[in-house]
């Protein structure tokens, strides 16, 4: 063998393996982090693994990723009045400014595995991108003359997406509103209230109506605590949540979040979508069935505050994230889960001080049965907040959002969900605006002073002149 | 002589083709006609329906409901306001929903005049087309123009005051640049665009 023929063999039985190991992680799974281009950004890193969860197909461009991106955002931007949709850039009269800004995708302003370039918001282009399409407002807007374009987004005045509380007319019904309301208006609390009649509790259960059977009812404790919560105040017995429903019936030793959102259904769908569950969320595969039986079909594992990029408690690390890692198995106290709970894992700035702030007093007051219920603020009240939704029949239902990210970046968002509740929109944007506020965890007053409000205002006064 | 007539026969063939190929480049691609319908025929026939919606929900609905009944009002914040989209936007979701579907035409409602700045128009054919349908009552302007590199044939409407609702919420609304329109006034105009290739 020639010494040519002999170094082609070695080149291709080395190269051959090699590029069919890449394909099989590319199409399969198995380890491929070596496949990431770059850092995934912090929205998305938790899922980078499931590499199809946006690359759905190996081939195409934008308008694939473009599919990825609606399959899990479509929703929220559709809720959030986007003030920025798709068909405002598909529409031919703005082909020039497509041309300079194409927002038809969402990768133009948030392009993945980029850290260099990715800021807040994982927004990866620079900050005068208003500027392309808005750089005369001044001429309508006197008041914007001479801004500098980095302010456009600056907490208090616009967003992109969501202006939900920023539009003028809002920002003036809303403009004389004192600091603090004289009464929290608690949501859930009242939507429960109001469906009190109509809400069917059936017998209450007691620990001799414990029907799991006896090899699995485990210790006296469990039945205890059982019976003492909100489950068997409400009939839900062993069977409930320990059977799937399949012939014959099958004990579930420890029922996850397939069992809950069996009716919890609200709570799990906001679950997976939200940083704490978005690794179970349908779809999302580490791997799929391969050739020979050398990969196998499986999902991400759960989420594990070791992998996240906040600061932890060191004593939590591989803990994983499901229903019952805050709402403990058979003692479902929601008080625990609403403080405790978060505390127990999070080790940020923002959570040591909060049981230094004036909304931790509000809790614990609450707790102590000495101030109304939902008068308190527990971390929950803030980021897991009462939410709006339509049943099937057009009704109208208040849960507990279990996406805490929702009313997140841009934290605005907070503002009709949450602050609103208790406090006036000028204290409010105030807050939300100061960083070392925001650090404390509201302990204290608000550095900064948005002027929107005060700008919305003179805008009404001048036209309201230039109308007679 | 044979080959003299291979020539012909090879010359015909290229001109027929030429030709057929030319008429079939004119019916599908570039042309003034919408696979046998002429465009301008398809855009009147597009703008019939607009109009004819647009005037039924301001009539039946908004006018009805918000000037003469007085029990609900129409408002740009409808969803916080739990009431009534205005007719403007009535009509731009229903571009919207166009949009989603098909590339084949698109829809806009303009005006020199506009409460939101959005609104005023961006492109010389839409300048002059409001113009004209504002200064020419009762007709309507037709032009070409090429827009991100495609061609397209564009209508423009009168879009009229057909309902007192019209005038009383133009005039009094905060962002106005006009306060003076009367029923029967041209406010601006719908704007419809049909690729030409
Ligand atoms: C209840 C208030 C209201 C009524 C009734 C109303 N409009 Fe409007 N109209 C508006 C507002 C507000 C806008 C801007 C909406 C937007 O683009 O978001 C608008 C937009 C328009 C526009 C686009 C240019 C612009 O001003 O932004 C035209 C043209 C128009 N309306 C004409 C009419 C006509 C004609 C009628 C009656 C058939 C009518 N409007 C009824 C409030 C109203």
């Amino acid at each position: 063998m020639s010494r040519t023929v002999m170094l082609w063999l070695v080149w291709i039985s080395l190269t051959v393996p090699a590029a069919l190991f890449v394909l099989a992680a590319i199409v399969y799974g198995g380890n491929r982090s070596f496949l990431l281009i770059g850092k995934t950004s912090n929205g998305h890193h938790q899922i980078e693994l499931a590499c199809d969860a946006c690359h759905i197909s190996v081939f195409g461009g934008p308008e694939v990723l473009q599919d990825a991106c609606v399959r899990c955002h479509g929703a929220e931007l559709k809720a959030a009045n986007d003030s920025h949709p798709l068909s405002k850039f598909t529409d031919p009269r703005n082909a020039d400014r497509t041309a300079i800004l194409d927002a038809r995708h969402c990768v133009t302003c948030h392009q993945e595995h980029r850290p260099a370039i990715t800021r807040a918001m994982g927004v990866t282009l620079p900050d005068d991108y208003c500027f392309h399409c808005h750089a005369d407002i001044g001429e309508d807007r006197p008041s914007h003359e001479g801004l500098k374009f980095t302010t456009c987004a600056s907490a208090g005045c616009h967003n992109f997406h969501d202006n939900r509380a920023l539009y003028g007319d809002f920002l003036l019904k809303h403009a004389d509103e004192p600091d603090q309301r004289e009464t929290p208006r608690v949501v859930l609390v009242e939507f429960l209230k109001s469906r009190k009649d109509t809400i069917k509790v059936p017998r209450t259960l007691v620990a001799t109506d414990a029907d799991a059977p006896a090899v699995h009812r485990g210790d006296i404790d469990v039945v205890t605590a059982w019976a003492g919560d909100a489950h068997a105040r409400t009939g839900i017995n062993c069977s409930g949540c320990h059977t799937a429903k399949a012939e014959p019936a099958r004990w579930i030793a420890a029922p996850g979040l397939e069992t809950c959102k069996t009716c919890h259904a609200d709570e799990a769908r906001t679950f997976v979508e939200g940083k704490h569950g978005m690794r179970l969320r349908d779809g999302l595969m580490a791997s799929h069935d391969g050739p020979l039986g050398l990969f196998r079909a499986a999902k991400l594992a759960p989420m594990t505050p070791g992998e996240a990029r906040l600061p932890m408690k060191m004593d939590q690390t591989r803990t994983s994230l499901g229903c019952n890692t805050c709402h403990s198995a058979h003692h479902y106290d929601l008080a625990t889960a609403k403080v405790e709970r978060c505390a127990g894992c999070h080790d940020d700035t923002h959570t040591k001080a909060y049981f230094a702030s004036p909304h931790y007093e509000l809790f614990k007051k609450e707790v102590a049965g000495l101030a109304p219920k939902g008068s308190g603020v527990s971390c929950a009240t803030c980021h897991m907040p009462p939410s709006e939704t339509r049943r099937p029949d057009g009704s109208k239902s208040v849960f507990a959002t279990h996406n805490q990210n929702d009313n997140l970046r841009p934290n605005e968002k907070m503002v009709r969900s949450v602050c609103g509740n208790c406090h006036g929109l000028q204290f409010t944007l105030d807050a939300l605006a100061d960083r070392a506020l925001i650090a404390s965890n509201f302990t204290g007053l608000s550095g900064v002073h948005i002027e929107s409000i005060d700008w919305a205002q003179r805008r009404a006064r001048e036209r309201g002149e230039h109308r007679q | 002589m044979k080959r003299q007539t291979v020539r012909v026969a090879a010359a015909a063939l290229l001109a027929s083709g030429v030709t057929a190929a030319t008429a079939v480049h004119a019916q599908w691609f570039g042309s003034k006609e919408s696979k046998g319908i002429p465009l301008q025929q398809v855009a009147d026939m597009l703008h019939a329906v607009m109009e004819s919606d647009r005037t039924v929900y301001t009539q039946r609905v908004v006018n009805r409901l918000q000037n003469e009944e007085k029990v609900i009002q129409a408002d740009e914040h409808f969803m916080d306001k739990k009431a009534l989209p205005l007719p403007a936007q009535m009509f731009r979701f229903g571009a919207e929903k166009v949009a989603e579907k098909t590339k084949s035409f698109s829809y806009s409602l303009l005006s020199l005049w506009p409460v939101n700045k959005q609104n005023a128009p961006r492109t010389a054919v839409e300048k002059d087309g409001l113009k004209f349908v504002a200064d020419n009552k009762g007709k309507n302007y037709y032009g070409e123009e090429t827009l991100g590199g495609k061609k397209y044939y564009t209508a423009v409407y009168a879009d009229v005051a057909v309902s007192p609702a019209c005038v009383s919420c133009h005039n009094a609304h905060a962002e106005t640049p006009r306060t003076d329109f009367k029923l029967d006034d041209v406010m601006g105009g719908v704007v419809i665009r049909l690729p030409m290739n």
